[in-house]
């Protein structure tokens, strides 16, 4: 396969990833909305290292996947505690920072 | 129609349906499933461009590691049982124009780039070269992740805490 299919098929994740993280309500369907665009730079990464024999593409990959690790972690740490406090992981009814 | 052919269109097959799956199914724990299907697939598509190791990392830190945090998030935000699990989207015809949007810009500009590059042969085992590049060159960045790491494990903590 060209390297365009593997961009193609990452392209497609990432808009599908970003369709999510608009419609969803609940801040945790948020979440995995970003995962799956995140998920969909790592196969870009890997495969931009792969066809052009660049080594550094699947080192930084590992970077990004454990920077995501740490961002799912804290994120929802984030959604627990605004659970316990408002009762609700709805984004829409978290609004305190409206003016 | 090569073996990695049909294993691209297979694997792809596989990784647009749960992904869509993903945003579009109401029920958050089905999500969370599908997602982790989505992630092991991600990680199929890493064994077909050749990184065996990316592959095992994808498995252990995302497919099992993540999607444990996940679940154990939903259980304590939501009740399992019962109709608060059931999560609605808003403003559909929006997110769909959005991201087609952005998904025909990258095509455009992927079908206006120049002729793609062949494929070079895998001349070595590239997993003794990655360790090699994680102490030598990348040293200093391995660290400041390893810092970043307890950092944030410690956030997380301190955000999840009681208060007694």
């Amino acid at each position: 396969m060209s390297l365009n299919a593997y961009l193609t098929l990452a392209a497609l994740v990432f808009a599908i990833g970003l369709f999510g993280v608009l419609t969803r309500r609940n801040a945790i369907g948020i979440l995995l909305g970003i995962e799956l665009m995140l998920n969909a730079v790592n196969i870009n990464l890997v495969a931009f290292a792969r066809f052009h024999g660049d080594l550094r593409g699947l080192v930084f990959t590992l970077f990004t996947i454990a920077i995501t690790v740490a961002e799912v972690a804290v994120g929802l740490a984030i959604v627990i505690v605004i659970f316990r406090v408002r009762r609700t992981v709805e984004a829409d009814r978290l609004d305190l920072l409206r003016g | 129609m090569t073996l990695e052919m049909v294993g691209f269109w297979m694997v792809a097959a596989v990784l647009v349906a749960s992904s869509l799956a993903v945003v579009l199914t109401p029920n958050l724990f089905h999500a969370v499933l599908y997602l982790a299907a989505a992630l092991v697939a991600t990680g199929l598509v890493f064994l077909l461009l050749d990184s065996p190791f990316l592959f095992a990392v994808q498995l252990l830190l995302y497919a099992v590691g993540v999607m444990t945090v996940v679940v154990f998030a939903i259980m304590l935000t939501e009740r399992l049982v019962g109709e608060r699990i059931v999560q609605t989207s808003r403003s559909l015809l929006n997110g769909a124009v959005v991201a087609g949007a952005v998904f025909v810009g990258v095509v455009g500009f992927l079908i206006r780039a120049p002729r793609s590059v062949l494929r070079p042969t895998l001349d070595a085992d590239a997993i003794p070269a990655i360790g090699r590049a994680l102490v030598g060159p990348f040293a200093v960045t391995l660290e400041l992740l390893g810092l970043l790491l307890v950092v944030a494990l410690l956030g997380a903590l301190y955000f999840a805490r009681t208060d007694e």
